[in-house]
Parts: C-alpha cells; sequence; structure tokens
C-alpha cells in the first residue's frame, strides 16, 4: 500500500497546486456563506452574531426583491427560446446555400459579436440606441417618433433579449450547422425519388434529425435560467428601468458591493446558487438521459 | 444534390438570399457605425449625420484616448493578465488534467478530487463570499486578484482530460517501459500531442481573461489598477466626468471631440484584438465543441 502511494506520489504531486487554489477561492466562499445566517460585522468576519434565517425573511418581504425573480425568469425564458428559435432557422436557411464559400461568409459574419465583451457591445448600443443614434435616424425615415429602447421599463427588456440573440445567435449557427452537414445526402436523394418536395424534407428528414442537437442545446440552457444576462443588464440599466430590468443578481450587486449590506446580499446569493445548482444537475442528467451527451 | 431549377425555387432563393444578407448586415452594421462615428467630427455626430461612412474625417478622438494615457495603463493591465493569466491556466490544466485523466485504480482517489473540482462548476459561494475571501488574502489591488481565483479553468480542464484518454496508451506504455516518470512522460511526450487541445484551451483563456471586467471592477479599488474592459465599462457611465477630471491640457481636443466620437474611438481600439484573433477563434471554438463531449 504505501509503496503504491510513493508509485503513485508524483501524480498526486501534480494536483496539489490546483487543489490549494480551489480551496481557497471556491471552498472557503462556502464557509463564508454562513454570514447569510448572520448579522455580519467586517470585524468580526465570519464570527459575527447568528441570526438565523432574519435576513431571508427580510428579503423575500421586499416587494423589489419578489419583482427581480419575475424579471429574471421573464428575459431569460424568451432569451432561451428565441436563443434556440433563431439559430436553428437560420441555419437552415444557411444550408440552402449551395456554395460552401458564402455559407463560410455569412457565418463568419454573424459569429463575430459572440466574442466581443458585453461592455463592448454596450458601448456600441448605447451609442446606436440613443435618441439620436442611428436607429432612431433610421425610424425617423418612416416617420417613427424617437423609441427609448433603454429608457422606458415597457420597452427595456424586449431590448435586452433582442440583443441577447443578437450576440449570441451566431454560436448557436455554428453548432446547428455543423449538425447539419452531418445529415446523410443519401436520405435526400431518396426522398426526392420518393416525391418529397423541399418543405417536405425538411419537415421530415432535417427537423427530426436536428433534434437531437436542439434537445441539448434547451437543455444546457435550463441551468442558466437564473442568470438573465448580467453583463449586459449590468451595462445597459438605469435606475428608470430597475421596476422591468432589474434581476437577481445586479439586485445582489447593488446591495452587496455598493450598500455594503453583506449578509442580505449572501442570502439573495445563496438561494439563488441552491437553485441554480438544482437546474444545473437536472440539466446534466437530462443532456445525457435524452440527447445521450456526457458532460463528465 | 439534385438541382432543381424552377420558378418556385429561384423565389425561394432570392427570398433566402435576401434574409441572410439582411441579418448579416445587422450583426455588421453597428461596427461599422461605430467605426464611422469614432472617425468624424463630433459637430457631425450630434447632428446625427454619420451612419456608416466617416463625416468631416477627423483622427482627434483617437489622439484624445492615446494622448490620455489611462487608455495605455489599462491595456498593459490587460496584456500583463492575458499572458500571465493563460499561462498559469495552461499550466494547472495540464498539470491537472493529466493525472485525472487515470483511472481510479492508478491513481488512489481520483474520483474523489475530480468531485472536488466539479462541485465548484455546480455551486459557488456567490459574490460576497468570494469577494470577501479575496479581501482577506490581500490580493485586492493587485493583478494577482483578477489570475489567482479562476487560476484552473474547470470546463477547460475536463476539454483536455477527454483529450488525453483519446490518445493511444501505448506510447505511454512504451515510455514506462523505458523508465520515463510521471513527470518526463508528461513533459516529454505528452505535451507536443497536447497542442491541439491546448491552443483551443488557450483561446478560451485568453478570450476569457481579454473579455472579463467585473472582477477588475470590485477587486480593485483604486481606478489605476483597471484592466481594459474594466475601464471602457467606467466610460459607459461617467465619460464626461472622467473629461474633467483629467486636466486641462486637453482642453482643446475636448471642444473638438464629444463624449461620443471618444467612446467609439475607445471602444473600437478595445475591440481590436478580438477581431485579430478572430480567424483562430472560429477555428478552435467550434473543435473544441467537439473536443468537449464524450458521444457515448
Amino acid at each position: 500500500m504505501l509503496k503504491k502511494l510513493k508509485q503513485q506520489s508524483p501524480y498526486h504531486l501534480m494536483l496539489l497546486p490546483s487543489i490549494i487554489l480551489v480551496f481557497i477561492f471556491s471552498y472557503i466562499p462556502f464557509y463564508g456563506l454562513v454570514i447569510a445566517f448572520q448579522k455580519y460585522n467586517p470585524g468580526l468576519g465570519f464570527n459575527s452574531p447568528w441570526v438565523g434565517w432574519d435576513n431571508f425573511e427580510h428579503v423575500f418581504n421586499q416587494p423589489n426583491f419578489v419583482r427581480t425573480i419575475w424579471n429574471t425568469l421573464y428575459m431569460s425564458a424568451f432569451k432561451i427560446i428565441g436563443g434556440i428559435v433563431v439559430p436553428v432557422v437560420f441555419a437552415l436557411l444557411l444550408n440552402e446555400v449551395a456554395r460552401s464559400a458564402i455559407k463560410r461568409t455569412f457565418q463568419t459574419l454573424v459569429y463575430i459579436p459572440n466574442f466581443l465583451s458585453w461592455v463592448i457591445m454596450a458601448g456600441i448600443l448605447l451609442d446606436i440606441l440613443s435618441s439620436d443614434g442611428i436607429v432612431n435616424s433610421f425610424l425617423k425615415l418612416f416617420g417613427i417618433g424617437s423609441i427609448p429602447f433603454l429608457g422606458s421599463p415597457s420597452i427595456f427588456p424586449w431590448t435586452m433579449i433582442v440583443s441577447d440573440i443578437w450576440k449570441g445567435f451566431g454560436f448557436g449557427t455554428v453548432v446547428y450547422l455543423a449538425a447539419l452537414t452531418s445529415i446523410d445526402p443519401g436520405l435526400y436523394e431518396a426522398a426526392v425519388i420518393d416525391g418529397a418536395k423541399r418543405w417536405k424534407q425538411t419537415l421530415y428528414i432535417t427537423l427530426p434529425l436536428l433534434m437531437p442537437t436542439i434537445v441539448l442545446m434547451s437543455v444546457l440552457s435550463l441551468g442558466t435560467v437564473l442568470n438573465a444576462g448580467f453583463d449586459q443588464i449590468f451595462n445597459l440599466y438605469s435606475p428608470v428601468v430597475y421596476q422591468t430590468g432589474d434581476i437577481i443578481d445586479t439586485y445582489v450587486y447593488r446591495l452587496g458591493i455598493q450598500q455594503a449590506q453583506y449578509s442580505i446580499s449572501a442570502a439573495v446569493g445563496l438561494f439563488k446558487s441552491i437553485i441554480s445548482c438544482i437546474l444545473v444537475g437536472v440539466s446534466y442528467i437530462l443532456a445525457y438521459k435524452v440527447a445521450n451527451y456526457k458532460i463528465f | 444534390m439534385i438541382q432543381d431549377k424552377s420558378i418556385g425555387r429561384r423565389i425561394f432563393h432570392a427570398a433566402n438570399y435576401t434574409i441572410l444578407i439582411l441579418t448579416s448586415l445587422l450583426c455588421i452594421l453597428p461596427f461599422i457605425n461605430l467605426l464611422a462615428v469614432s472617425f468624424s467630427s463630433s459637430a457631425a455626430v450630434s447632428a446625427g449625420n454619420v451612419a456608416f461612412w466617416p463625416v468631416d474625417f477627423t483622427t482627434k478622438a483617437y489622439e484624445f484616448a492615446l494622448t490620455g494615457g489611462k487608455f495605455f495603463t489599462a491595456l498593459w493591465i490587460s496584456v500583463q493578465r492575458v499572458v500571465l493569466g493563460t499561462l498559469i491556466n495552461l499550466i494547472l490544466i495540464v498539470l491537472t488534467a493529466y493525472p485525472l485523466s487515470k483511472s481510479n485504480l492508478k491513481v488512489t482517489g481520483r474520483n474523489v478530487y475530480m468531485a472536488f473540482f466539479i462541485i465548484t462548476i455546480l455551486f459557488n459561494g456567490g459574490l460576497i463570499p468570494t469577494y470577501l475571501v479575496v479581501v482577506k488574502t490581500g490580493l485586492i489591488d493587485s493583478i494577482w486578484s483578477l489570475i489567482l481565483p479562476g487560476a484552473l479553468p474547470v470546463f477547460s480542464m475536463i476539454i483536455l482530460m477527454n483529450f488525453i484518454r483519446g490518445l493511444p496508451e501505448e506510447i505511454e506504455e512504451s515510455a514506462i517501459i523505458d523508465g520515463a516518470g510521471p513527470f518526463q512522460i508528461l513533459t516529454r511526450i505528452l505535451l507536443p500531442l497536447l497542442k491541439p487541445a491546448l491552443a483551443t484551451v488557450g483561446l478560451f483563456s485568453i478570450v476569457g481573461h481579454w473579455n472579463s471586467w467585473f472582477d477588475g471592477i470590485i477587486y480593485m479599488n483604486n481606478p489605476v489598477n483597471y484592466p481594459l474592459q474594466s475601464y471602457l465599462q467606467t466610460l459607459l457611465q461617467s465619460f464626461e466626468q472622467i473629461m474633467l477630471k483629467s486636466g486641462t491640457d486637453y482642453t482643446q481636443l475636448l471642444s473638438m471631440m464629444n463624449a461620443r466620437t471618444g467612446r467609439a474611438a475607445q471602444m473600437f481600439l478595445g475591440a481590436i484584438p478580438i477581431l485579430l484573433v478572430y480567424p483562430f477563434l472560429q477555428k478552435y471554438f467550434t473543435k473544441g465543441l467537439v473536443l468537449g463531449s464524450v458521444k457515448g
């Protein structure tokens, strides 16, 4: 036994640096979650006085907090649905293009926004969506008055949903296109002989064969339901649209970092982490069961 | 595929190309607008005359951005962060993935180690507890606060682990017979074979480090230490305030530009590195999708 361990020791040594770093920066914060049940005092640190579930009770009684949950779910749901439908349709249309050079050009163009940070995308959106920006100038040509894309509580969530899909659909397109190219062309030839028109081919061959990929992508996005895009919303929202635009993550940030209400903020964070963890776990199990995709 | 030249098919192709071109334009025109704004005079921009071509061409916005000093300071911090961060990511990924690619029999406790790392993607301590740990470790205001908390990207590690498992076992076995130890096998034999996979996870790290902005904002008390994306983030909210603070030397330049042209110039500069590596990104990111999964 000892000999075996000695023989193996190089492997364990290799793992050591990662284990130490992950322990410090991922596991000690787990312990730090105790402050969600304390009244945190920076002087006492994690030994602050215990208050039980008070922080949770306090936050769930805040109408603002309940509002952020609704906003989060609302925007997430539409982002996920649009983030599946748009790339699937775009990939199907792109797949009809015969020349591969043209296909690649389109793919290259729509994939670019995916790699830029939300800071830069927000810089662009703030500019083009401003009252004298190019989008409103364009709308003016059709006699449509200036639309406050980022300043109106009723429009803001939709600006977030559409711009999120806009930034991300190139990635989905690449994934679905890869799935489409792996479909056996012989199936289409057989369908043509049977007299199936293009539309029928899409309906009875392409879509069913694309289904596993669609299911996989939907299932994996389940784990992100409570995220709703902190990077995007943080950089684009303002107090005017808190009512419809504030999400759990932005709420935690304002409460914790700006107002230094560490305990309450940690309580909200813990609540979110637990639900997210369950959702991620379920999504991985579903991905394996339904799409036969093993993540670990 | 069988050629089909019916009228209906031609109409479809015309409509299809129109949709594809319009969608691609939607992805690319905002960037062209940003570029045009950055090279235009502030008067033309304020008047809403700038669309996709600069009006009253001027490079004043860039001169301002580059002489201010802040941009270069932030750029330098970002470069250091990307180089150091990616290097440390890659070292830890390799050192962790290799022992974990072995079975539980060869490396006792392998499954426990694996669970230890996977738990950190399923569940995290959240913003506040992690922030408090970084404060306690004394990394605040140091570049290490941007590198060490995410020193081991677990997903990338899993990608590499799966890649190593896909290599033929004979390679390692023959090296063991020649008397090579685990460290020698890793550095002399495996490392050269891992190049394509390392390119993929390395690009993940480069893009991740370059695009991160939020950690810079919370872990750096002094804005002088902000990496580029965090610095750009501050431009989103308070461009005018920053300009007022940066002294009177630029009063002349100030009169010739406004917030929008300056912001556009800096946003564009911040996007350039990503656009430069974009051809590689497109190639390797798609590859990463395939490498990361074990179908089975």
